[in-house]
């Protein structure tokens, strides 16, 4: 059971419309899916689809046009970064943290590591 | 929408009753999961709630009328998917002809819209006879899902379909559910399920061991990897080392796993509900 298999399904569909932000597949402006074309779609219920577009809506990442739906925030793009950060740094990085300590790996090390990946 | 008010009920008197005093509301907007072990009395249950079964005593109202009246009005309102189940001697045209008109909201476009997603839509003068159970079952539930009635009632609609079929299952309830209507499925196959329902009814020997919304559930257990310190209500034993449910702390949110909280009430029925009933 790894961090995102236990994830609220609510927020593993939030994450989903994080992604396709980022990658542009949905753009600034853009319209997002209606609450039950996405249920079906991707075969959830539709009111735990409305809870993602509720927290994705008090995020800042979409907002409500009255009577015409959904639309990603002009400012998604950083909003999405910024609470993935923040959701790296409480959960995900103290457990790799924790798995570095484990087997022994130095500071120095792991900065070695990050700056080669980074030249990738 | 569908209220239960006190009913008892058995089979026959020398084994007691299999219901007594049993009540359980249903509302429209949901799609409920009722689950329990065999016997436990799901088939029961939704034979009472559809009038096919009388009750001792008690009754099962839609709006407030008891269906076991069996009105027109009550039964085109209400559309019961049995787990076994026999389709006469037809062409799929001629039993859509037959028994649409029974459903004032039946639609034809919508019955080729499921038919469609299970793969189903080429040929309505096909023989009602000449397909498979998993196929009639199929034709069937695409049928009940275009009658468009309030109540949809489906026990163990997922046995018997193969695997590719249930995802297009799941696609069938998330497309065809509307506020106005209400689903009931009973099933033991709780993985096809989770993630379409709205709320998990759960039952043991004629009582409600829980009934609650999944959003209700997801902020009072969470299913994850045991911690020291942990008073799990159920533990499973997996791969990555013990899995449990345990008492959700303050904004703990994790993915509902409908089979440990089955178990978990089944197991520790007095937990739960004091989890359930005392607010947080």
């Amino acid at each position: 059971m790894n961090f995102k298999d236990n994830k609220a399904i609510y927020l593993q569909i939030a994450d989903r419309i994080g992604d396709q932000i980022l990658s542009g597949a949905l753009v600034p402006e853009g319209k997002v899916p209606s609450v039950r074309e996405l249920a079906a779609e991707i075969e959830v219920n539709a009111n735990t689809v409305a809870r993602t577009y509720d927290h994705l809506q008090q995020n800042g990442v979409i907002y409500t046009k009255r009577g015409l739906g959904y639309f990603v925030s002009p400012e998604a793009k950083e909003k999405i970064v910024a609470s993935r950060r923040e959701q790296l740094m409480q959960g995900e990085m103290d457990y790799f943290l924790g798995q570095l300590k484990a087997v022994g790996i130095t500071p120095a090390e792991l900065q070695d590591l990050y700056s080669e990946y980074l030249n990738k | 929408m569908l209220t239960i008010n006190n009913i008892s009920f058995s089979y026959n008197k020398r084994y007691g009753d299999l219901f007594h005093d049993f009540s359980l509301e249903l509302n429209a907007g949901n799609v409920y999961g009722l689950l329990g072990k065999n016997g436990a009395g799901k088939s029961t249950l939704i034979y009472l709630m559809t009038g096919l079964l009388t009750p001792k005593s008690g009754e099962a109202l839609l709006d407030g009328v008891n269906v076991r009246k069996r009105l027109p009005k009550t039964m085109s309102d209400i559309f019961l998917v049995p787990e076994e189940f026999e389709l006469p001697r037809l062409s799929l045209k001629q039993y859509v002809d037959l028994n649409a008109p029974f459903y004032p909201n039946f639609s034809k476009e919508d019955m080729q819209r499921y038919l469609d997603i299970f793969e189903m839509g080429g040929d309505m003068n096909v023989n009602l006879n000449a397909l498979s159970m998993g196929q009639k079952k199929k034709v069937f539930m695409a049928f009940a899902f275009a009658a468009n009635t309030r109540v949809l009632i489906m026990d163990e609609p997922t046995n018997g379909l193969d695997i590719p079929s249930k995802s297009q299952f799941r696609k069938l309830v998330t497309t065809g559910m509307t506020d106005d209507k209400m689903m009931l499925i009973s099933t033991h196959q709780v993985r096809d399920i989770s993630d379409i329902l709205d709320h998990v009814t759960i039952i043991d020997q004629s009582r409600v061991l829980l009934n609650a919304s999944i959003a209700d559930v997801m902020s009072k257990v969470a299913f994850r990897p045991l911690r020291e310190g942990d008073e799990p209500l159920f533990v499973l034993q997996s791969p990555y080392g013990p899995l449990g449910a345990v008492p959700a702390e303050e904004g703990e949110e994790t993915k509902v796993d409908l089979e440990m909280l089955f178990n978990a009430t089944l197991q520790n029925p007095a937990a739960i509900n004091q989890l359930f009933t005392t607010s947080k």
